[in-house]
């Protein structure tokens, strides 16, 4: 008998913007076992896997959808563990609608959505944290060699744990004093929860991966003394520093960066002060800089904070902008307001320095340019000003130069971005490999899991005596 | 590790503390800070590393607000849960010749690393150090070892000359020639020092301590403008050449979160009673 899926992904129960806009809780309820049995339930277990492909770590998804199916959801969990160790994080954060999902075959139906693969990823990971039961996962016996990972963000983290599984004895080192990275300043506990957060790390330190908070490499630890202790290095620091416009009044008060907005509430809990002691501006006015999913995090923390209104400012259009669908929608439900073809060019401060407007141009689309996207011109004349009293430039990152300075003789490109092999993460610096937004530029968190991954696999044949790329 | 091993008050609010951590002992260079974050709830707190005794770096503090009061109502013995660093750039240190160093308040602290590192380097040094009065003017005892020439002001004139520190700077200046110059203090201050410095065009190097959350380069909540560009105070300083800073800019930019400050001290006296002893 043909099995005929049903046209629409099971939709998932959230919590209603009304009421989600007065808190940080997990927007996204997640699906229980008969809206999960149900969703896989659509998934026709194609041969060929085409899903497969559009996964940058290549987890084998039809076999733990047919788990679930089966309503065997640890299995399904184990199976997803043996090729991402962070199937929780990955499941709330993943863009699946332009990865695994877009090759779906139940996609291609006329008018039929594909099955919803993060959802199900999501699910099987929650429903074994909340039995209680862990994963056996086959580590291989100790090869008695040592491996230090700078970075535990994405990156760091899966790198180390794939080098654990393989037997290797990994060392992580943190600069802040939480582990995580970019999952536990940058994303908000709307979107994912700390408390998965540390799950997942602490399922990674189950592994006997050690890791060493507040320790910044090159400042507390000398990147010679790495080199002489360790027989591999991976850099996985991400891409933290944050862009400026560099437009007039930047530095008024009341003008952050994203990562500081959102470092605030996220990694310090501002939104908990005077619980927590670190502030944040709690806007009534709040302007947004950028059409990303940072911008998007920043905006709904905004109005999570208390804000009156929040306005997205973007130099382009609802089309170009590279937040996720979800995201933007999720956003559009609270009530965020987007002002398309803007581009700031001037805040406006008052006597006390703090901000009190920005200054905006309208802007045309002109013709492509080299992202393919079409190049914003300014509009003459036309000129206006919105009034703000918080302003949150999203507008990117770029290379930290903290620690990149302190390796000597590891060979950047022109933006200050570690510059490796693509296929083995090889630095020009014997012994070191390097993954993540610290050689793409700022990406997604699975593409920066997708080289932790590769890179495992190349330091352990490294290691193993079997490839050396510096010969 | 992070433990305190010593507290010492050294004036009224102002306490001394030696902190537990070999590597910091063993890394950090004159001039550098710390990040110091109390408890789960804490603020990262950054500080200047005021130099090392043993297997601890001292760090110097004056209670001006919740988290620095919290922290002087530390215990020996109590540990500090996290203690990050050495963190931003070492100070230049090399032979200048004459080294005029102006230290204020708890500024005084984060000077004598950077003094001792000079004058073991065969500078001579003239000391300027200033406080409200008397009890302020902390670690004379260390300066008057360091200094080839010392000045004390104080605003009450309780002790030295009845003035500001720049009264004392105006003195060495008119004595002898001055290579490079170094100011640690209160903001306000220190654009005062810079300032008299350019009276004379003497290079002067300020200790910026403005609003920092990571401490890394990752936030950008330490942003200062120097030579009209966007710098980060935590790893493109602490120090400056003080000629090049918007000093008005940064005044601003510390009173940034003053009305929390204020909420945030409030509920913190509330609770933990009178303070006035500390």
């Amino acid at each position: 008998m043909a099995v005929k899926p049903s046209p629409r992904k099971t939709p998932m129960r959230e919590q209603h913007p009304k009421e989600r806009i007065g808190n940080f809780f997990e927007v996204p309820y997640g699906y229980n076992e008969e809206e999960a049995v149900a969703e896989a339930n659509r998934c026709l277990q194609c041969p060929t896997k085409p899903c497969v492909s559009g996964c940058p770590v290549e987890i084998d998804i039809p076999k733990f959808i047919r788990k679930i199916k089966e309503r065997n959801f640890a299995e399904a969990a184990r199976i997803l563990k043996m090729y991402n160790n962070l199937p929780a994080i990955c499941g709330r954060v993943c863009p699946q609608e332009t990865q695994c999902e877009a090759k779906c075959v139940v996609g291609k139906i006329p008018n039929s959505e594909p099955v919803a693969i993060g959802r199900l990823e999501r699910f099987a990971a929650d429903w074994e944290a909340e039995h209680y039961v862990e994963s056996k996962i086959d580590v291989a016996p100790a090869k008695h060699k040592r491996v230090a990972v700078v970075g535990s963000g994405p990156a760091g983290l899966t790198a180390a744990a794939d080098l654990a599984k393989r037997g290797y004895e990994v060392h992580i080192f943190e600069t802040l004093h939480k582990p995580g990275g970019v999952l536990v300043y940058g994303i908000p506990e709307f979107r994912l929860p700390k408390s998965i957060v540390e799950r997942e790390v602490n399922y990674i330190r189950s592994l006997s991966v050690r890791i060493f908070l507040n320790m910044p490499v090159g400042k507390a630890v000398p990147v010679k003394d790495l080199l002489q202790e360790y027989h591999a290095i991976f850099i996985g620091v991400g891409a933290g520093t944050p862009k400026f416009m560099g437009i007039d009044g930047t530095n008024l008060n009341g003008v952050y960066s994203a990562n500081e907005f959102l470092t605030r509430v996220n990694l310090m809990k501002a939104y908990l002060f005077p619980e927590y002691d670190t502030p944040v501006r709690k806007g009534k006015k709040v302007i947004v800089v950028g059409g990303g999913n940072v911008a998007m995090d920043a905006a709904r923390s905004a109005l999570r904070l208390g804000a009156e209104s929040v306005t997205v400012v973007y130099r382009r259009t609802e089309q170009e902008m590279p937040a996720r669908r979800e995201e933007y929608l999720h956003a559009v439900e609270e009530g965020i307001r987007f002002y398309w073809l803007t581009q700031p060019i001037k805040y406006v401060g008052n006597e006390k320095g703090e901000v009190v407007g920005v200054e905006c141009i309208s802007m045309m689309l002109g013709e492509p340019d080299e992202s393919g996207r079409r190049r914003p011109i300014p509009i003459e004349d036309s000129r206006f000003i919105l009034e703000a009293d918080t302003v949150i430039e999203a507008i990117g990152t770029e290379a930290n130069r903290f620690l990149l300075s302190q390796f000597n003789g590891l060979k950047l490109n022109k933006y200050g971005y570690i510059v490796v092999d693509e296929s083995t993460c090889a630095t020009s610096m014997k012994k070191v490999f390097a993954g993540g937004d610290i050689v793409t530029g700022a990406a997604t968190v699975i593409e920066a899991m997708g080289a932790g991954k590769r890179a495992a696999e190349w330091i352990d044949k490294f290691l193993s005596g079997e490839y050396d790329p510096w010969k | 590790m992070n433990v305190i091993r010593r507290k010492r008050k050294l004036a009224s609010g102002v306490y001394e503390f030696l902190i537990e951590s070999p590597q910091i002992v063993k890394y950090s260079q004159p001039g550098q800070f710390v990040i110091l974050k109390l408890h789960e709830k804490a603020e990262r707190i950054p500080i200047t590393i005021a130099g090392k005794e043993g297997d601890c770096f001292r760090a110097v503090v004056r209670a001006v607000g919740k988290s620095t009061y919290e922290l002087c109502l530390a215990k020996e013995g109590d540990q500090i849960m996290d203690v990050v660093g050495p963190l931003g750039r070492p100070s230049e240190i090399d032979l200048y010749g004459n080294v005029m160093l102006v230290g204020g308040g708890v500024g005084i602290a984060t000077l004598l690393p950077i003094a001792e590192a000079l004058k073991e380097r065969g500078n001579k040094l003239y000391v300027v150090l200033g406080g409200r009065s008397k009890e302020y003017v902390i670690m004379l005892e260390e300066f008057s070892k360091l200094a080839d020439e010392l000045i004390v002001t104080t605003d009450d004139g309780s002790f030295g000359i009845k003035g500001v520190v720049t009264d004392g700077m105006q003195l060495f200046f008119e004595k002898v020639k001055i290579d490079v110059s170094w100011a640690v203090g209160p903001t306000i201050m220190m654009k005062f020092c810079c300032l008299k410095a350019k009276e004379y065009g003497v290079k002067i190097w300020v200790s910026l301590n403005p609003i920092m959350v990571d401490g890394t380069g990752m936030c950008g909540a330490c942003r200062v403008t120097v030579d009209g560009k966007i710098k980060f105070a935590c790893v493109d300083g602490p120090e400056f050449e003080g000629s090049r800073v918007d000093w008005d800019e940064l005044l601003k930019r510390l009173a940034q979160y003053k009305k929390e400050e204020e909420e945030s001290f409030k509920l913190f006296a509330e609770r933990v009673g009178d303070l006035s002893w500390l």
